[in-house]
């Protein structure tokens, strides 16, 4: 019985010990899609700015008062815009961004495959 | 014919990428925040400053008049230049000051306001610098002017007597 309770005690810790890391996992996936815009070009995990302290700390926050990741995102991007965040979303303004890759890489297999048929 | 129609081609896509970049070098490369404004006041409960009670900011914005909300810090040098003017600001009784104190020691900041007066009505204490996010602010010092639950103007860095005066015509 007494090895029962222990082995309870040692997997309650453990379960406990996965929690926090899989918070903290979290946690360093979110601040190291954020911008820090003190310091710009580093993300919030990289910074050691005042702001990205800050940033961090409430991070921490609104994961523990059970806030997704998403709603995370949103919370930053209703405070400070867009530009916060590394990933931006597909939106009117981010069209291009996102379909000019794919339209360059469709025309360009369009002039290879062209040239290759008339070469043939 | 055809190769000479490749060239003009090749040279215009550099023009057209020269004249894309250089133009963006002009470009300042410090982003300034959208001025999200005419938004209103986040809700939060904060500390005081003065007396151990914790409030909400919905109970400190009440009234419908006009609150400036300044975010604030002893240890920040701009702060102590837009004091003064701050401080005049308080005798008017058209404005009620809110202040922030951020990321400072209550020790270091009454001895700030002991030096230099109180300006402010009641002052939240933010020791980590979480409620100044909830507002979008950047860092210190920074002010929003409130009316009715809603943030009419932001003042991005201290207030200066130009910013003063346009603050005194918009609470009129």
């Amino acid at each position: 019985m007494k090895i029962l309770k222990l082995f309870f005690i040692i997997f309650l810790i453990f379960s406990f010990n996965h929690l926090k890391a899989s918070n903290e996992d979290m946690k360093n996936k979110i601040t190291k899609n954020l911008r820090c815009l003190i310091c710009q070009g580093q993300s919030v995990y990289d910074s050691d700015s005042e702001f990205a302290i800050s940033m961090k700390v409430l991070v921490d926050e609104k994961i523990e008062e059970g806030f997704s990741e998403t709603q995370i995102y949103d919370f930053f991007k209703e405070k400070y815009g867009e530009w916060i965040l590394y990933d931006p979303e597909l939106n009117k303004n981010t069209y291009i961004l996102w379909l000019l890759p794919i339209l360059i890489f469709l025309i360009g297999g369009v002039i290879i495959s062209k040239n290759f048929i008339i070469k043939k | 014919m055809k190769n000479k129609l490749l060239l003009i081609f090749i040279i215009s896509i550099f023009i057209i990428i020269f004249i894309f970049f250089y133009k963006g070098l002009q470009n300042t490369n410090i982003y300034t925040p959208e001025t999200k404004i005419n938004n209103k006041i986040p809700l939060f409960n904060g500390d005081l400053l003065y007396i151990n009670k914790t409030v909400n900011s919905s109970d400190l914005f009440k009234s419908d008049k006009f609150y400036l909300l300044n975010i604030w810090s002893s240890w920040c040098v701009p702060c102590r230049q837009e004091h003064s003017l701050l401080m005049n600001l308080s005798k008017s009784k058209k404005v009620e000051l809110i202040g922030i104190n951020y990321k400072d020691t209550k020790v270091n900041a009454k001895s700030f306001l002991a030096e230099l007066g109180n300006p402010y009505k009641k002052i939240i204490f933010d020791q980590k610098g979480v409620k100044a996010i909830e507002w979008g602010a950047y860092g210190v010092p920074e002010s929003f002017l409130i009316n009715d639950g809603i943030i009419i103007k932001r003042y991005i860095g201290p207030l200066n007597k130009k910013l003063f005066k346009e603050i005194e015509s918009l609470i009129k």
